[in-house]
């Protein structure tokens, strides 16, 4: 069954992720619309998450669509003993799009291939999170002007996070240099550096954190460093202060220097930066209702042109 | 020598499997499904062999594999090879090609995938045919041909 999906972002194309960018700046310029009016918009969270289901149900509802779906899987059939292809069928049947969130590894991808309509994975176990890649893109666009040719620093838990993981996949077609800075335990995994090497990316590996190690990046992207990742604790007690980002840290850095987070932080980033003009992890949990307007609209069939010709802007 | 060979019939058409890993040679068995053939059958195991030690041997009378069916033993013995086998003679030797993907055929190791949480085939891409590196297709874990169990 051929649909729109849109599963991992290592299936899009360099193209095609610029055409999403230039989605994604039309739906800033004019974020209210009723482009999606009279189509229903599904949104199955068989695990919780807040902040990506309320991004995705403001996308939809500023586009005019109606929402339906479910947070929590504890009131649906799938508590009962149904198969995710039936749950997946039957809201099939009401709604035009399903936005999917699940436990499971690959639940998105085995959805969209049973599904009549289009399925836009919300994050499938440790797999997948397309949107959230979608929104760093955009955000590192928006702030550098361009994806090419940028020093990209990812910071914390490398082996685990799942966000560093997408983006690196994505920024192939953009010739970056990454620098991995994660303690031992949580270093970039083999699998990725091989991608890389495959890929002709340039990564730097570093272990220490600091005000120098950070003096050509453009984008430094944090990430968590959770402390029931370590098997050993001694070593989570020694490095859980290293990882973290503090303003003091940001006096000589690039001008043009932006910092990213997923959210949500804990201590990796002191409050003290919050403040500082290079702090962005606001401003780019924005542009994932801007991304996923366009996601939902790609999916839908919707192109880029009809979208600059829209005329159903909300003034 | 001759002894030896006296120990398994031979037979007039079908396919000999020899080579196989002595002890593979029931999933061999299992993966052709032998079990559900109507023609003799011979399973040899544990014969002395040059090349790897102790061997299994299968002898399917009147039974001709398919290309697809034959790669599906990549999985569990990628270096034997089956002999085809006309009036007595063996007039073709086939070797274990490793597929471009597995439908159906190996467990995804990964517990959370939701292969192995919903009744559903499996699907692997082979990466890597050299290094045996399956890709599934739904979590998109690499794992090792040799560590993927049959479903």
């Amino acid at each position: 069954m051929e649909s729109h999906s849109l599963v991992t972002i290592a299936d899009l194309s360099r193209e095609k992720i610029n055409y999403m960018l230039e989605m994604a700046q039309e739906f800033e310029k004019h974020p209210n619309r009723e482009i999606l009016k009279g189509k229903v918009v599904a949104t199955l969270f068989f695990e919780p998450s807040t902040r990506t289901r309320l991004s995705f149900e403001t996308a939809a509802n500023r586009l005019g669509a109606r929402v339906i779906g479910f947070t929590d899987p504890k009131v649906t059939s799938s508590s009962k003993g149904e198969t995710l292809k039936d749950t997946t069928m039957m809201v099939s049947n009401y709604a035009d799009v399903i936005v999917m969130r699940h436990y499971l590894e690959g639940a998105a991808r085995y959805a969209s291939e049973v599904a009549p309509v289009p399925i836009v994975n919300a994050g499938d176990g440790a797999n997948q999170h397309p949107s959230q890649t979608m929104l760093d893109l955009y955000s590192i666009y928006k702030t550098q002007g361009t994806l090419e040719n940028l020093n990209i620093y990812l910071v914390g838990d490398l082996k685990y996070g799942r966000t560093v993981h997408s983006l690196i996949m994505a920024m192939r077609h953009f010739s970056p240099t990454f620098h991995f800075i994660a303690p031992k335990e949580l270093a970039m995994p083999d699998e990725y550096k091989v991608y890389c090497k495959k890929n002709h990316i340039k990564y730097i590996e570093h272990t220490d954190f600091n005000e120098k190690e950070i003096i050509d990046a453009d984008i430094i992207y944090m990430t968590r460093v959770q402390k029931e990742r370590f098997s050993d604790l001694m070593e989570y007690e020694r490095v859980k202060n290293v990882y973290i980002l503090r303003n003091n840290m940001l006096e000589n850095v690039r001008e043009n220097m932006k910092i990213l987070h997923p959210l949500p932080r804990v201590n990796e980033i002191a409050y003290d930066v919050d403040n500082n003009p290079h702090a962005y992890y606001f401003e780019q949990a924005r542009n994932g209702l801007y991304a996923r307007q366009a996601i939902i609209c790609d999916v839908l069939g919707i192109t880029l042109d009809e979208i600059k010709r829209d005329n159903t802007l909300i003034k | 020598m001759k002894r030896q060979e006296m120990l398994v019939a031979a037979i007039e058409n079908g396919t000999v499997i020899d080579h196989i890993p002595a002890d593979k040679t029931f999933q061999v068995v299992n993966l052709l499904e032998l079990h559900n053939l109507k023609t003799p059958v011979t399973i040899g195991m544990n014969f002395l062999s040059k090349k790897i030690g102790q061997k299994g041997i299968v002898k399917v009378a009147d039974k001709f594999f398919t290309d697809e069916e034959i790669s599906h033993l990549s999985v569990v013995a990628p270096n034997i090879v089956l002999n085809i086998i006309r009036d007595f003679d063996v007039v073709e030797k086939k070797e274990v090609r490793t597929p471009d993907e597995l439908r159906g055929i190996v467990k995804c190791n990964n517990p959370k995938c939701i292969t192995n949480n919903e009744p559903m085939e499996t699907l692997f891409h082979v990466v890597d045919k050299e290094h045996g590196t399956l890709k599934c297709h739904y979590c998109e874990k690499e794992q090792d041909i040799n560590k993927v169990e049959l479903v």
